[in-house]
């Protein structure tokens, strides 16, 4: 191709990095379905938090030391107190990580319950679910660095976990913390991974998860099949009225950033006035790995899973198989739904009865998942556990059920 | 001219073959120490052995010293609490119980309750009696005894001496 004289810089971009064709592939004429609500707004929402995080945490980056004779003290006074605004970076800090759960979660039980992840979009669900264990295995990290009380024990109970894989199991845990307790080689291996190793994949991840998206779409409210090639003519030739179709830039992400606009008041709220729920006060005691505290707790969004193992109290294996299984059932949703028609939940009876018992059930975890395992506590969590796998054992029946005309 | 061709594309599938074994091996050895480098340090292995005094200790005491890393329990029991042949550990004849104090469900440290001469974990409700067996909640066995030699009214612990020998016997 001729290289010409150009104009201004545009020109010139275009003609070596052929930007006029990108700018139309990624924004200008990538195709959003007008028929969405704000629930697709969420997607975005995510991304912000995961740039609030990346940019908070490069400030805490700069005063935390990853020893444990520093650590503790690093975080709690020379950020807390001496360094101007380090409060801030470290609340925005806390604040992103854990709200950042709430609306991933948001973010599944929607494609959940809109059957955004069958027929053609089984990699945006897989890429999806690989970002949520990401995430996971982010938020664990991140939570050992502060070398708290809750810290060590998290990791001390975590790292564990792992002790009961047959055979290698308990040399792996020796692996894993590089000694035979956690201890300061865990805390720098497991800073490498919050700060460098884990953000990487995870950036790799969400350029998957965007690309994924990019050849069947995004799904509607309807879980209508548009043709958005049609669609797109029609938008083009100015029938933008009649045109199920609106461009992704300008016109959705300018709805989106309404709801971004919101979402960031509520946000920035917590971050001034609200931030304590993200920071425990058992936390703010160093770490001793000669006293467990009375009662410890993961953060909340892993309360769901560990009530599913605690939920099987009279049996350590039980407990740990449940475990490992609720934590990768749901990339298994697109194979255990077996009706390929993608409709909302509220067009499939029974569907819909299973989202609300799944979301009930998730909550129900929750809740008795921060509560002292004793007594009657214990038989309750048991059940929401049983609950939960039996939920994932009957979808496959009830969706079969639907598809062979169960439900109009 | 088959033969020169022949030549080529053997000398081609031989070049082929040697630089991916190549690369393959230089994988394996990466990976091998990426492995390693995450193993615990020769300094953190090398921990040594801990001697513990518990001819001065008062019936229903218990101490708790560090191991490689580790609590240990050292109980020593009084008249009301049962015996366990399997794992009392008689030191001058006393009967003491020494335990790696760590939860066999998920490794809390659990705490000693003196009224109800048991142990208890915070973490998911587990009990052990003062033998440190398991007896309620998830943890799945008898809290761990560490190796252990007798000398004198002293305990050794990182040391197998034949009164641990005896004990595992019977396990
Ligand atoms: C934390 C990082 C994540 C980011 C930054 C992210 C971002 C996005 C964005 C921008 C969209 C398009 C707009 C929208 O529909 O909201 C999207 C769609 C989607 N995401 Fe995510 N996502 C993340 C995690 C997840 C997770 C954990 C799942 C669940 C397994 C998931 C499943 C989906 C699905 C199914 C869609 C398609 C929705 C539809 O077609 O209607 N994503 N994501
Ligand atoms: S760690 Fe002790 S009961 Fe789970």
């Amino acid at each position: 191709m001729e290289i010409k004289k150009s104009a201004n810089v545009g020109e010139w971009l275009d003609q070596r990095l052929g930007t006029t064709m990108l700018a139309k592939v990624l924004m200008t004429e990538y195709w959003i379905p007008k028929n969405i609500n704000f629930l697709w707004a969420f997607g975005v929402v995510l991304m912000t938090l995961f740039a609030l995080l990346v940019i908070s945490g490069m400030f805490l980056l700069m005063y935390y030391k990853p020893d444990t004779a520093l650590a503790f003290n690093s975080v709690n006074y020379t950020i807390m107190q001496e360094v101007a605004y380090g409060w801030l970076f470290r609340h925005i800090h806390a604040v992103a990580a854990s709200v950042v759960f709430l609306v991933i979660y948001i973010h599944m039980l929607t494609g959940i319950y809109y059957g955004s992840y069958k027929s053609g979009r089984e990699m945006i669900w897989i890429s999806g679910m690989l970002l949520f264990v990401t995430f996971s295995a982010e938020g664990f990290s991140g939570y050992m660095l502060p070398w708290g009380q809750m810290s060590y024990w998290a990791a001390q109970v975590i790292t564990n976990l792992f002790g009961a894989i047959p055979f290698i199991g308990p040399d792996l845990v020796i692996w894993i913390r590089g000694d035979y307790v956690v201890s300061d080689a865990t805390l720098t291996r497991f800073f490498a991974l919050h700060v460098f190793i884990l953000p990487l994949i995870i950036m790799g991840i969400i350029g998957l998860h965007f690309y994924s998206l990019r050849i069947p779409h995004v799904n509607n409210q309807e879980g209508e099949e548009v043709d958005f090639e049609a669609e797109a003519r029609k938008y083009k030739a100015g029938e933008k009225k009649k045109a199920k179709v609106i461009p992704f830039w300008p016109v959705f992400l300018s709805k989106d950033i309404f709801v971004l606009s919101v979402f960031l008041v509520f946000f920035f709220y917590l971050v001034f006035f609200h931030y304590g729920f993200a920071m425990d006060p058992i936390n703010f005691i160093p770490a001793d790995s000669m006293k467990t505290p009375p009662h410890i707790y993961p953060e909340w969004y892993f309360l769901w899973s560990y009530e599913v193992l605690r939920g099987f109290f009279f049996s350590a294996d039980l407990g740990l198989i449940a475990f490992g299984i609720a934590n990768v059932i749901f990339f298994l949703m697109p194979w255990l739904d077996r009706d390929p028609a993608v409709k909302p939940a509220a067009k499939r009876p029974y569907f819909f009865i299973w989202f609300w018992v799944l979301i009930v059930d998730l909550i129900g975890l929750t809740i008795w998942g921060k509560l002292p395992p004793t007594g009657v506590n214990a038989y309750i969590g048991f059940v929401f556990s049983i609950l939960f796998l039996a939920l994932f054992i009957i979808l496959p029946m009830i969706s079969k059920a639907e598809r062979n005309g169960g439900a109009k | 001219m088959a033969g020169c061709d022949c030549n080529r594309r053997g000398f081609i599938k031989g070049a082929g073959a040697a630089l991916g074994v190549t690369a393959a091996a230089g994988a394996g050895l990466t990976a091998y120490a990426m492995k390693k480098t995450w193993d615990p340090l020769p300094s953190v292995v090398a921990a040594g052995k801990v001697i513990v005094d518990v001819s001065g200790m008062e019936e229903g005491q218990l101490s708790l010293v560090e191991y490689r890393g580790k609590p240990v329990f050292i109980l020593k029991k009084t008249g009301d609490m049962p015996s366990n042949e399997k794992r009392d550990v008689v030191v001058e004849g006393n009967r003491y119980t020494v335990v790696i104090g760590i939860c066999t469900h998920l490794g809390c440290i659990p705490a000693y309750l003196p009224g109800e001469s048991m142990f208890k974990c915070a973490c998911h409700g587990g009990e052990f009696d003062s033998s440190g067996v398991n007896t309620f909640g998830p943890p799945p066995k008898p809290m761990v005894i560490p190796e252990f030699k007798i000398e004198g009214g002293k305990i050794v612990l990182g040391e197998e001496g034949p009164e641990y020998k005896k004990l595992m016997a019977m396990a």
